[in-house]
């Protein structure tokens, strides 16, 4: 090809690409869960600190939980959590392929074992939780 | 070109580009008629022959085979053979060249990156040593070909290149149907070049700038899946670095 006597046109991209179309926004917002994710990750850091400091610094961090920021802030979090994980579990028939002869396992057989293993484990952690 | 009569007219809004004319793009409106079984594809064809014969755009086939008449309409990569104006009627229609290339003239880009990058997964079946034609053909089960079946449906339209916003940002990305029809080969029973086309799959360019948007299956005209294949090959590397790492006596390829 004669490049040389072309001008080929870059069209530019522009910095808000990912909300001009609907599957782009949910994109961003299934990347943008894992940063609600971390932070809930730090705060549980924190209070097993504070768990260790002795039973006064755990009961002002127990307080400080109570605020309305603190709450605001678990209802977000738990939100983009569930989204993370319902995204994510619904996703996995891309990547794990299952066949028995020249058939492939239907997707929902791939992604029914991800939420039972949820229920199981959540079970037994609410277990330990109440029980404990 | 369809028999039926026109009802009413519909409005394109054309991406234009002339390189020796202007510096920038321009958008130019045409009105088409409207008829119920034509896709953008006729009311290009409809302008180039009774309005405008310097509109420039590529197409052959018209059945959704050839893969050339890929197009942004509304924003969506399309073929555009495959794109009815009923399903716009009565709001006008945008159409731009794919996204993500380089445009030469009106809605022909540049496609030799893809091409490039084609090449790169070696798309052929590879073989250690060529067996000679008298000992026969390579046999091959149901099974075995089902195995590669739905990769194999990709006719290089590029509309997963349009779609996928790595493409965009990072023009390096081996994209979607490049690492999609290696996994076609990878997937052959009679392949063995997976360790070649390894080197460029797993690459910095590779699989791992695929960060699963999803789009590229989504607007795929044959339902390759380009981004299960790249998952899956993912998967695959990481178990290829797995057994290197922990199991060395077990890497031999």
């Amino acid at each position: 090809m004669g490049s040389g006597t072309m001008k080929p046109y870059v069209r530019p991209m522009p910095a808000t690409w990912w909300l001009q179309r609907g599957p782009y926004v949910f994109f961003m917002l299934r990347e943008l869960t894992s940063v609600f994710v971390a932070a809930y990750l730090v705060l549980f850091l924190v209070m097993i600190d504070r768990l260790h400091q002795g039973p006064a610094a755990y009961q002002s961090f127990l307080e400080m939980l109570k605020s309305p920021l603190a709450i605001v802030f678990h209802v977000v979090a738990l939100a983009f959590a569930l989204f993370h994980t319902f995204t994510w579990f619904n996703l996995t028939p891309k990547a794990l392929v299952i066949r028995t002869g020249e058939k492939r396992v239907p997707p929902a057989a791939i992604i029914a074992p991800n939420y039972l293993a949820w229920i199981v484990i959540s079970v037994i952690i609410g277990w330990i939780v109440v029980k404990g | 070109m369809a028999n039926s009569t026109p009802d009413g007219t519909i409005r394109l809004e054309v991406f234009r580009y002339s390189p020796e004319k202007t510096e920038a793009p321009w958008y130019q409106t045409y009105e088409v008629p409207f008829r119920k079984d034509w896709v953008v594809l006729d009311a290009l064809n409809y302008i180039k022959d009774q309005s405008d014969g310097s509109l420039t755009f590529r197409w052959s086939c018209r059945m959704g085979v050839c893969g050339s008449c890929g197009m942004m309409v509304n924003g969506i990569p399309k073929l555009s053979c495959a794109a009815f104006l009923r399903d716009y009627y009565p709001n006008p229609i945008r159409v731009e060249p794919l996204a993500n290339f380089p445009v030469l003239r009106d809605l022909v880009f540049q496609l030799d990156s893809f091409i490039e990058k084609l090449k790169s997964v070696q798309p052929w079946i590879v073989r250690k040593q060529e067996k000679p034609v008298s000992e026969g053909e390579y046999l091959q089960s149901p099974a075995e070909h089902a195995r590669y079946k739905d990769f194999s449906m990709c006719i290089n339209c590029m509309l997963c290149y349009a779609a996928c916003p790595v493409v965009g940002l990072e023009p390096e990305f081996l994209g979607p149907a490049a690492i999609a029809l290696a996994q076609r080969y990878n997937f052959d029973s009679r392949d063995q070049g997976r360790s070649l086309r390894q080197e460029v799959v797993a690459s910095h360019d590779g699989i791992w700038q695929c960060t699963f948007v999803g789009e590229c299956s989504a607007v795929c005209p044959k339902h390759v899946d380009p981004a299960g294949a790249i998952q899956q090959a993912k998967v695959a590397s990481t178990v290829d670095w797995f057994k290197e790492v922990l199991w060395p006596w077990g890497a031999a390829r």
